[in-house]
């Protein structure tokens, strides 16, 4: 036992004698495991919340029965099916205003519920009585009782009607009240209806389906993902896609301090084989060493990770609750398992950084001598393999093109390019170079064209996380820009009113009305509802509008028939979100039916128009025909337009007079700074990741360069000797580093414009199902250029001073001590 | 002690074989010291490498005590490393991160045989008392190369191998180095095989030999 022991203290006495060698091993296998376990904390936080979310009673994940063409059905199909042995249980959902407030609300019968349903609403027999029996209760998540302001026990008004109690329960999702079925109906005003019955997994034999309800029912299979976490599929898929980058550029910087390791340690290898030490007994110690260096980086990268995850949380809740309106809380708590998989993952991703390193290192022949060359020469030969495996790259990335149609095709595109960009990258590096000392005269500069070439190879690792880094943030900032841009345009055709009224009860929105009818200030009165249905078994939205010329004029409508909003007005035709168009491949001209509660409604489709940031399909219709067709639209929507100056008096007077608050009524420019807000926030955490990723790239360099710079003495040497300065050289050096990194960041401009329009017209659309144009912002593109500069001159600042300050004797001991 | 018995090697070199040694014999009693010389070429170093276990022969048979060396694998030769052979090389070969004093403890260390007072008496003849906190780098090429005979005799081989030892050293130094060889190899009783290309040097050991064209001549 003791001799593996000292072996291993050999080996790690290099690590004291090169602390800033070990100080960039471990800062890659810091940095890498911090920000992939970063990613992953919060991808795990949203989708327990998901999970939450999906347990409310069934979700998705509970097979359930809905109306054949119906929003709602009679209850009596469910006395029917239980008395035919279905095991099933009754559920009422629609939504409620409190406060001005849109919540979702739940009808459920606890006797009869299903017990996979899972965290159900824990109605325990001692609270049944008070659950079913009137006033009832209402449960709610504590974070819909911190949002509503009220306390356990309230009661809040909703639809001209005192609601249950609240009572809390903590494994709700937050924005969902439940309460007693019979309870959920008057609140509805839908007396002996049913929005569906949810299916138990009884074995029982039972009646088929048809013969119990005909064709008015249809099963809904239940599905092993919830819907919110298809939607938000996306979302996740492009942090872990930034986690995977970032993982990938810290693991270029241990890669890089073990290869550069590995050579300075060659001759204590081969001291050591020569002293009796076997080469299986070398490697089991390579392999200790890596793996407790890994063991702590893993464990400093996994507090790193909470704390960057703690940090992006709030800003991913706000991009979730944006684009998905899913609600994360904003708490972070990580389970065992996140650990555990950020202490696996350092030790692998060590494992792989070193794989080359221990390969040699096993085949290492006793008497072969130091050779810090020979691998330069190796990545000549790779150079070629390297630069065809490109090309095939980039042709996997065209047929995908051509011919894949998925968001997880649209990825493999991207991932495709950037492998491909940074497989090529040391060739086309290695073809400007060489252009250089072609175009050379001076000695000097042939030297430095020359010796670029040569350092290249120690490198290139740390350039390509250099160009993914870069090609990331061009194409994630052009995206991102070219999104605000086309949203900022949207935002100003769609609201189009300039004041928003949202009436606490229906009544509220009548005595409004009424006392709005006498304010000459106030040019039209805009009513506005919206309904909830499913179309093809998915969730979407009707919004009614009013048929006022302001819509007319401002609405942007993407594609249209001619005089679609007068073909608007009989209730038989309907403009559709182009999501929804996409999603269901629909066209101007093509039917759609609605299930509503008085039977499916039929419309024709007149027209397409963009709805940015809307997780649900939508159907624009009139406003009149959706108060016709879904009789229970609350009426609390109000849009108003009022001359200008008079703006500010009217809110004032709106509020005194009705007692409304902030988020009741506001003008159009509030409304759209809050969106605009809402906007950048949701891209908040892409910019905090793109700086990350940035910002190891720049590690990498440095770290690169840090390393190579002891390596570099023998080549440098000779020129001080024969005349050059040490400011001439380090002067030399700094513009070296600066050249090979003008050109990646050259490089990388157009790989990421190519980034940019593949999130653009390939994930977006398959993601959220719109499509934006595409736009090269130059001043963008100036900055990162300048960005990038910077970070190489930081990167080469270091390992530059150094060299300028060099004692001579350090750069003779090259020619008396080499090994 | 040492026995070798027609031994060959050979290298490719630009497509071809060449035989750099062709049937070599020789013997090293215990406690004897024997000088191997020849011209450059010769294959004094690739037949010290052979006996060494550092690389493997063709033919031939190397045997050191009751060990044959030719018949191990490299598990095994880098036992016979450990346990039975000290090597010094002329660029010292110390290890860059460990100071003087755990140089000086490796081998015996890692070969599970390290005694105390052999260490200290070894630190005293070799005049390393002030200097075991220092590292290699900032030693000269001498004092480097008392801690490499120090460290391939701290476990008390049975037989010491150098390679040129003196060959990165001016005369009176070599001359020095090469008196405190040995004498430690006198007070252990282990045999010694020392490459030189010194006619000067290779006088002072107690048998010479001469390789050549890959033959002892």
């Amino acid at each position: 036992m003791r001799r593996p022991l000292w072996i291993l203290a050999v080996l790690l006495s290099h690590w004291r004698r090169h602390p800033m060698q070990l100080a960039t091993l471990l800062i890659g296998l810091i940095s890498a495991t911090a920000l992939w376990s970063g990613v992953q904390a919060l991808n795990q936080q949203a989708r327990t919340a998901y999970d939450r979310a999906a347990a409310t009673f069934g979700g998705a994940r509970t097979a359930v029965l809905v109306g054949k063409d119906s929003a709602t059905f009679p209850q009596q199909l469910f006395v029917d099916l239980r008395r035919a042995g279905w095991p099933v249980s009754p559920m009422l959902e629609g939504r409620v205003q409190i406060d001005g407030r849109s919540f979702r609300l739940l009808g459920v019968e606890p006797v009869t519920l299903p017990s996979e349903v899972g965290n159900a609403p824990a109605v325990g027999r001692g609270r049944l009585q008070s659950f079913v029996t009137p006033p009832g209760e209402m449960l709610v998540a504590p974070e819909t009782l911190r949002d509503l302001g009220l306390k356990d026990g309230d009661r809040p008004q909703a639809n001209g009607l005192t609601l249950p109690p609240l009572r809390v329960q903590a494994e709700l999702a937050p924005g969902a009240l439940i309460v007693d079925i019979g309870i959920a109906q008057d609140i509805l005003k839908l007396p002996g209806q049913l929005s569906r019955l949810l299916v138990g997994k009884s074995k029982a034999p039972h009646a088929t389906l048809e013969s119990v309800a005909g064709d008015k029912l249809r099963l809904v299979e239940p599905s092993a993902e919830s819907d919110l976490e298809r939607l938000t599929d996306s979302f996740h898929l492009n942090l872990t896609a930034f986690g995977l980058l970032s993982f990938f550029v810290g693991l270029f910087i241990v890669n890089s301090a073990i290869g550069l390791a590995f050579e300075q340690r060659l001759p204590m290898l081969r001291t050591l084989r020569a002293c009796g030490v076997s080469a299986r007994m070398l490697n089991t110690v390579l392999v200790i060493e890596l793996v407790s260096l890994a063991l702590v980086a893993g464990l400093i990268g996994l507090v790193c990770g909470y704390f960057i995850a703690a940090a992006l949380l709030p800003d991913v809740a706000a991009s979730l609750r944006g684009l998905y309106g899913a609600q994360i809380p904003g708490q972070l708590s990580l389970k065992p398992v996140w650990w555990f998989a950020g202490i696996a993952i350092s030790i692998l991703g060590a494992l792989a950084a070193a794989a080359a390193s221990l390969a040699k290192a096993i085949r290492m022949p006793v008497l072969a001598t130091a050779q810090p060359q020979a691998w330069q020469q190796a990545q000549r030969r790779w150079l070629m393999l390297q630069s065809a495996a490109a090309l095939a790259v980039f042709a996997v990335a065209a047929a995908l093109i051509q011919f894949g149609d998925s968001l997880i095709t649209g990825f493999a595109v991207l991932a495709a390019l950037m492998l491909g960009a940074a497989l090529i990258l040391p060739m086309i590096l290695q073809i400007a170079l060489a252009l250089g000392q072609r175009s050379a005269r001076a000695p000097v500069g042939i030297w430095f064209w020359a010796d670029s070439r040569q350092q290249l190879s120690g490198l290139s690792l740390a350039l390509m996380a250099l160009l993914l880094a870069l090609a990331v943030n061009v194409g994630v900032g052009t995206m991102v820009e070219s999104f605000s841009r086309t949203f900022l345009v949207w935002l100003d055709g769609r609201l189009a009113a300039d004041v928003y009224i949202s009436a606490a009860s229906d009544q509220q929105a009548k005595e409004i009305k009424a006392w709005l009818r006498d304010r000459p200030e106030v040019q039209a009165i805009l009513p506005g509802g919206r309904a909830d249905t499913q179309l093809g078994g998915t969730p979407i939205e009707v919004l009614g509008l009013p048929d006022h010329t302001t819509y007319r004029d401002n609405w942007p409508l993407l594609e249209s028939t001619a005089n679609a909003w007068v073909r608007l007005r009989p209730g038989d035709a309907g403009l559709v979100s182009e999501q929804l168009s996409r999603r269901m491949k629909l066209a101007i001209g093509d039917h759609i039916e609605v299930p509503a509660p008085g039977g499916s409604w039929l419309l024709e489709i007149v027209g397409i128009y963009a709805d940015y940031g809307n997780p649900k399909g939508q159907i624009a219709v009139n406003f009149a025909a959706l108060t016709r067709h879904f009789p229970q639209t609350p009426l609390t929507r109000i849009g108003l337009r009022v001359e200008p100056d008079k703006i500010a008096p009217l809110i004032t007077a709106l509020q005194e007079k009705f007692g409304l608050d902030d988020r009741n009524v506001a003008d159009q420019a509030t409304m759209k700074r809050e969106s605009k807000r809402v906007f950048n926030r949701t891209f908040s955490v892409t910019a905090a990741l793109n700086a990350f990723t940035l910002g190891v790239a720049g590690i990498a360099l440095l770290t690169s360069l840090l390393t190579l710079a002891n390596s570099r003495l023998p080549q440098l040497a000779p020129l001080w000797a024969i005349g050059l300065t040490r400011r001439r050289l380090a002067a030399l050096e700094l513009l070296k580093t600066m050249a090979v990194a003008l050109i990646t960041a050259l490089f990388a401009l157009p790989l990421g414009l190519l980034v940019a329009w593949c999130l653009l017209a390939i994930v977006n659309v398959k993601a959220f199902g719109w499509r934006l144009p595409f736009h090269v912002f130059p001043l963008q593109l100036i900055e990162l250029l300048a960005v990038a500069m910077a970070a190489a001159l930081c990167a080469a600042a270091l390992p530059v001073a150094r060299l300028a300050r060099m004692q001579p004797a350090t750069l003779i001991r090259t020619f008396v001590n080499e090994r | 002690m040492l026995r070798v018995t027609g031994l060959t090697k050979s290298y490719r070199s630009a497509g071809e074989d060449v035989a750099v040694l062709r049937g070599v014999d020789l013997t090293v009693a215990t406690g004897e010291s024997v000088a191997l010389s020849g011209e450059s070429g010769s294959g004094k170093s690739t037949l010290l490498h052979l006996i060494a276990g550092l690389d493997a022969a063709d033919s031939g048979e190397i045997a050191l005590a009751d060990l044959i060396v030719s018949g191990l694998n490299d598990a095994g030769r880098a036992e016979l490393r450990r346990d039975r052979l000290g090597l010094v090389f002329q660029q010292f070969n110390l290890i860059p991160s460990l100071t003087v004093a755990d140089n000086l403890v490796f081998q015996s260390r890692i070969a599970g045989r390290h005694d105390a007072a052999w260490h200290d008496e070894l630190v005293e003849r070799l005049g390393l008392k002030n200097l075991l906190r220092r590292y290699p780098e900032q030693l000269s090429g001498g004092q480097q190369q008392r801690v490499a005979i120090g460290r391939a005799l701290a476990p008390k081989p049975l037989l010491l191998l150098a390679d040129e030892p003196t060959g990165n050293l001016d005369e009176d130094t070599a001359d020095e180095v090469l008196r405190l060889a040995r004498d430690l190899v006198v007070r252990t009783g282990c045999g010694f095989l020392m490459v030189t290309h010194s006619a000067r040097l290779a006088a002072t050991l107690d048998r010479q030999v001469t390789l050549h064209a890959g033959v002892v001549a």
